[in-house]
């Protein structure tokens, strides 16, 4: 058995610290939110839209935050040159682990925040069943991590980085979307928790399958 | 003579007789010939569609799990052999994805109106279109061949392990406009539901079988042209 934990830990631990340094990501994913929530805002006006379209746009400010911070993790290693040592003093699996472990955080924290303005700035949007929301936050967090840190790890080896990232994840990402959307409404509509229970088991068993091909895929994207 | 020379006019044959009888075969409001096909109500002639749109649909999906799977095999081998043949099913495969997209689309304004609802089969093609569209950009993006052989078969698996999810998925958010969808569940899903008289799924059926026979000569021929256009630019 060879260690996973605590080189993953470890991988992890290196890629929060650099962040926390630079906050590169941190600061530019922030303003990208702001900025985001105000075109909405704006072009919103006074209207009153329904909460089911409010529910998608919530979605789209996710997704598209996301695609514009969480390719980093492997495009700096790329771009600092920093990848010979990477795969010299870690497995690919640990790298992968860390890697996906740290985006997670990143884009878990990322959606707090977006949802928490969210909630505060547009009036209609009204969460009925806090639990349903928290959790779809929650779970779409991980599904999102799960798909978007494989595809970072293709995009980076490949010239037009950028743009790439969000033509590739968005097929991939789709059923995802698409669940956690539904889920959200439910969660305005104020439903049952054992309603959203489907979508739930969807949304674990997509993070579950992503994560376990990623696993097995992942050596093949990151040796030379 | 050829190699296959007989397969290739079989299949000739084989094709003109399922485009004839599917264009062909009256339809009457209550069949006794084996040659008559029942009327369905609200698809009338336009149900002859389903002789040539689901066995293209049907194709694309062929071709996305052999390119899925040719990738599969390039990774444990390393062959850029199975690299050639994964992009040239990916390839035919977006050929077939525009054609059922397409007749799919113009048969829909003339059924329900409009040329694109987002019906659940309707949504699970345009993403099919998405991941081949995805798969080519990447393949653009990246120079070296054995790198891009890499990247592009990891992207397909990982496309082609997501992909089913909308099986689950799409029955949650719509209900199907498809024929057979009929408010019954089943319909919603992106696979379709077969109820139909013999005589017409002799004629379906021998239909795909031709597609698919159809597929394989074409890949057959594509792989082969790819080779050559590989020989010339690395002596």
């Amino acid at each position: 058995m060879k260690p996973l934990f605590a080189p993953s830990y470890h991988i992890f631990l290196k890629d929060s610290r650099s962040e926390l340094r630079t906050r590169y990501a941190l600061n530019a994913l922030f303003m990208f939110v702001v900025t985001a929530l105000s075109v909405i805002l704006f072009s919103l006006g006074s209207e009153s839209v329904s909460s089911d379209v409010l529910a998608g746009m919530l979605w789209v400010i996710i997704f598209f935050s996301s695609m514009s911070g969480l390719s980093r993790t492997f495009v700096s290693e790329e771009e600092r040159g920093t990848v010979p040592t990477l795969q010299l003093i870690a497995r690919p699996t640990p790298v992968y682990v860390g890697k996906l472990f740290f985006n997670f955080v990143l884009t878990f924290s990322l959606n707090v925040v977006i949802a928490l303005l969210y909630i505060i700035f547009i009036n209609n949007f009204v969460v009925s069943s806090e639990a349903i929301f928290w959790t779809t936050i929650f779970l779409g967090s991980c599904a999102i991590a799960s798909s978007s840190t494989i595809i970072a790890a293709i995009i980076a080896k490949a010239n037009t980085k950028g743009t790439l990232y969000p033509v590739l994840s968005f097929p991939i990402l789709l059923p995802m979307l698409i669940t956690v959307i539904k889920a959200t409404q439910l969660s305005i509509e104020g439903a049952f928790f054992e309603e959203a229970l489907g979508e739930f088991q969807i949304l674990v068993s997509y993070t579950v399958v992503v994560v376990a091909v990623s696993v097995i895929l992942f050596e093949f994207v990151w040796k030379d | 003579m050829p190699k296959y020379f007989f397969w290739k006019i079989a299949l000739l044959i084989w094709l003109t007789l399922v485009i004839v009888a599917g264009l062909l075969m009256p339809m009457v409001p209550v069949p006794h010939a084996w040659y008559e096909l029942p009327i369905i109500p609200a698809l009338e002639d336009k149900a002859r569609i389903i002789f040539f749109h689901v066995p293209m649909s049907w194709t694309t999906l062929v071709a996305f799990i052999a390119s899925m799977v040719y990738g599969i095999l390039f990774l444990k081998t390393k062959k850029m052999d199975y690299d050639l043949r994964s992009v040239s099913a990916a390839g035919l495969g977006t050929m077939f994805c525009v054609l059922a997209t397409v007749t799919g689309s113009i048969w829909a304004k003339f059924n329900w109106g409009s040329f694109w609802n987002w019906d659940p089969r309707e949504t699970s093609i345009f993403v099919l279109l998405l991941i081949y569209g995805a798969y080519f950009t990447l393949r653009s993006a990246i120079d070296v061949d054995e790198k891009k052989a890499t990247l592009s078969a990891v992207y397909s698996v990982i496309a082609g392990v997501t992909a089913p999810f909308f099986i689950f998925v799409m029955p949650r958010i719509m209900t199907g406009l498809h024929p057979g969808a009929k408010g019954d569940e089943a319909g919603s899903t992106p696979v379709a539901q077969l109820h139909m008289p013999a005589n017409m799924q002799v004629v379906f059926f021998a239909s795909i079988v031709g597609f698919t026979l159809l597929y394989f000569w074409f890949f057959n021929l594509k792989v082969r042209s790819a080779r050559l256009e590989q020989s010339i630019h690395q002596p």
